[in-house]
């Protein structure tokens, strides 16, 4: 992974420093809190409901086990114990006091992290895909362009007050599992005809109470114009994008009311009048960053692991761990462990300082010192030799960390909501829980396959619910927590917004509405093989919404 | 207000014209954009000092052939969170060649300073007491290490294509 050199140390120590003295002058009253807030931002402090929330970047999810420990040492001594993994691959601590940021900042700093442009209206961490570098579909590892990217987009000068947010993701597989179409802009890694790789570029994507799916503005941008060309894109954002109205300033609603002809026309302009070769990347400067990323020295073995089938044959919990948790590595005789954060009824994304340490444990003594955070809030292991597997389980299990439920309906994306976030408008981690606990790790969540769950609890989407296979957004009417449902959403490659069932249910009634909407999906598929996302958007909402709202209709007749 | 250049503040020879105003033979009258648009005819082949105040949202193709004709260029920062004028100093360096005086108008904080002169702003009109005080104490917060190419006099660090420190 990407190490710092003397530049990049100095970097965040002159950004600590400046930070610690924007909080000193805070605290004098030479800022006002108008004044201050950008700059808390721009450094991950929000303020929350309860207390101050720091939110750590973890650029494109790549962690050491050095890191990690950090985190949970950070988690002990500054906060409750525990941390959590956010839909941006970022770590939120929920309880630091505002006077011992700047301390924590210098921790992190002796482990080559930061919270810079975790928030504000900059550019923010650059993610990619979790399974980057390992997973067998890859083309190619998109992490040196995050990192890139990430370098380039450090305290931008002209950056650095846009109008709105901005977040860029990358993959480097056809399976796009880094959700790229739901962002700012997202890069695709391809090969042009030639067999030279570039990026399809797609951009104005965005959830939030305006969701929209990316829209794909270039077929090919070779690698020595990635920089350049995504200068181009903020530039025509900072000057034309909008700034009267906080809810219409992302970038999505530029390329919407501009029109997408226009918008790539302005684009392409802007790139065509740029200085030529100022921001060319170098090729030396890619191979230099890429050996950062090369891929660890995996011994050869068999595609097959006669431990992990001995094991398999007499622990169907193991086998089914394997099964859920375990994807296809790039070589043979290794696998990519998922971790999940989401063990029945707890709280998605939340880690304690204890599982913190026994996953870098794992990961320096059986995953080569890498450790990746996902966007769906989960962990991941990327280089696991199969032989390993049963004892890597035994020691996930002896931690809470062994739930086999990965891509599975209990495996569900949901915001803090109104448990910790002051823009919430309902509870999301109760309903994640209540549904978890409804539907289990067992024969049933099995029986329903791949199912993506996603909760929010207010309009800014956070938990992600538009694109959710069933989204649930949490709102407020008169008073009273109200859930309304969305179906047929999908942030993969086939994107989609989904679509609203009809009128919302009450925090008693949403188990019972996703039980029904499970129950629809299983009797309609065409067989087992028909996920729910397919069966979806073959049958459409009609059965989904008889069943949801005309079921109770027969018994006055 | 106090006009901050080169390291120090400094007598400010220029006056804001308001709309409608005839500007002085003498120049040094900084024009509203769309006032100058008006009245450009009125300086051909003229070589009096001229400046004109870009608000952000204006498009600066609009004056382009007289860009190299003012001495001064102000462009407006409404509020310190309104971005706009960042990329706008940038383009008048990069794009429209322009080598006068860029001068920072509007809500300027010292915390904003270095991030202006990064896209080459050279000249700060401060209204803010406490930036003022910095700026006399010589305190302009920022970082001395940049992962980008700039407007200002800096240099490269290293071998990495856009490590700068301060020139």
């Amino acid at each position: 992974m990407y190490r710092y050199d003397e530049f990049d140390a100095a970097f965040v120590a002159d950004r600590v420093a400046q930070f610690s003295d924007q909080v000193r002058r805070r605290l004098a009253g030479e800022l006002t809190e108008d004044q201050f807030r950008p700059h808390r931002l721009m450094n991950g402090v929000y303020l929350q409901l309860h207390a101050y929330m720091l939110r750590i970047a973890v650029p494109y999810g790549t962690l050491a086990p050095r890191q990690m420990r950090k985190l949970a040492f950070i988690a002990r001594e500054f906060d409750k114990g525990y941390g959590h993994f956010t839909t941006r691959q970022n770590l939120q601590f929920n309880w630091p006091a505002l006077k011992d940021v700047p301390a924590i900042l210098g921790h992190l700093a002796e482990v080559e992290m930061h919270a810079i442009q975790t928030s504000g209206n900059c550019i923010r961490n650059v993610t990619a895909d979790h399974f980057a570098g390992a997973a067998a579909d890859e083309i190619e590892d998109p992490r040196p362009y995050a990192e890139i990217l990430r370098q380039w987009s450090s305290i931008h000068p002209e950056f650095t007050f846009l109008p709105r947010k901005f977040k860029l993701a990358l993959t480097g597989a056809p399976r796009d599992r880094a959700a790229i179409q739901t962002h700012d802009i997202g890069y695709h890694v391809t090969r042009n005809a030639k067999g030279e790789t570039g990026f399809v570029v797609y951009a104005g994507g965005g959830q939030g109470r305006t969701p929209m799916v990316a829209h794909k503005i270039r077929e090919f941008v070779p690698v020595e114009e990635l920089v350049a060309y995504t200068q181009a894109i903020v530039r025509v954002y900072n000057l034309d994008g909008r700034r009267d109205n906080k809810y219409k300033a992302r970038i999505k609603i530029l390329v919407h009311e501009m029109g997408l002809e226009k918008f790539k026309a302005a684009v392409e302009a802007e790139f065509a009048a740029m200085k030529p070769d100022e921001l060319k990347l170098p090729q030396a400067e890619v191979e230099r960053i890429r050996a950062y990323f090369a891929p660890p020295k995996l011994p050869p073995k068999p595609a097959r692991s006669e431990a992990l089938e001995a094991r398999k044959a007499a622990d169907g919990k193991f086998a089914s761990f394997v099964e859920h948790n375990v994807t296809a590595h790039k070589t043979a005789g290794h696998g990519v462990v998922t971790i999940s954060l989401k063990a029945i009824g707890a709280i998605p994304g939340d880690a304690t300082a204890e599982q913190m340490e026994a996953v870098a444990d794992l990961a320096e003594t059986y995953g080569h010192d890498e450790i990746r955070v996902s966007h769906e809030q989960n962990l991941v292991l990327p280089h696991v030799a199969l032989d390993d597997l049963p004892t890597v389980y035994d020691a996930l299990a002896k931690h809470g960390l062994a739930t086999a439920n990965i891509g599975l309906i209990s495996d569900i994306i949901c915001c803090p909501g109104l448990d910790y976030c002051a823009l919430a408008t309902a509870r999301s981690i109760p309903v994640a829980q209540r549904i978890s606990e409804h539907f289990g790790e067992g024969a049933r969540a099995k029986e329903i396959g791949a199912m993506k769950i996603k909760i929010s609890g207010c309009i800014n989407a956070c938990g992600h619910h538009h694109v959710g296979h069933i989204g649930i957004l949490g709102l407020e009417r008169k008073g009273v927590e109200t859930y309304q449902v969305t179906l047929g959403g999908s942030g993969d490659e086939t994107c989609s917004i989904g679509d609203i069932t009809g009128p919302g249910f009450s925090e008693q009634d949403i188990v019972g509405a996703i039980d029904t909407i499970v129950d629809t999906y299983v009797a309609n598929r065409r067989d087992v093989s028909e996920d729910f996302l397919t069966a979806y958007r073959r049958l459409g909402m009609a059965p989904f919404k008889k069943a949801l709202y005309e079921r109770d209709t027969g018994a006055d007749i | 207000m106090a006009l901050y250049k080169n390291g120090a503040f400094v007598d400010d020879r220029w006056r804001a014209l308001p709309e409608g105003e005839a500007a002085p033979v003498s120049g040094h009258a900084i024009f509203p954009f769309d006032w100058w648009r008006e009245e450009r005819g009125a300086f051909d082949g003229s070589n009096v000092p001229l400046g004109v105040r870009v608000e952000p949202g204006a498009d600066l193709a609009e004056i382009a052939a007289d860009i190299k004709r003012f001495s001064v260029i102000a462009l407006v920062f409404p509020k310190f969170g309104d971005g706009r004028a960042f990329s706008l100093a940038r383009l008048l360096r990069e794009r429209y060649g322009y080598e006068g005086e860029l001068r920072a108008v509007g809500e300027v904080l010292s915390d904003q300073i270095q991030l202006m002169q990064r896209c080459g702003f050279d000249a700060f009109e401060v209204t803010d007491a406490i930036t003022e005080k910095a700026l006399r104490e010589g305190r302009i917060p920022g970082v001395a290490h940049f992962y980008q190419p700039s407007e200002r006099k800096e240099v490269p660090v290293g071998s990495r294509p856009w490590t700068r420190a301060p020139g």
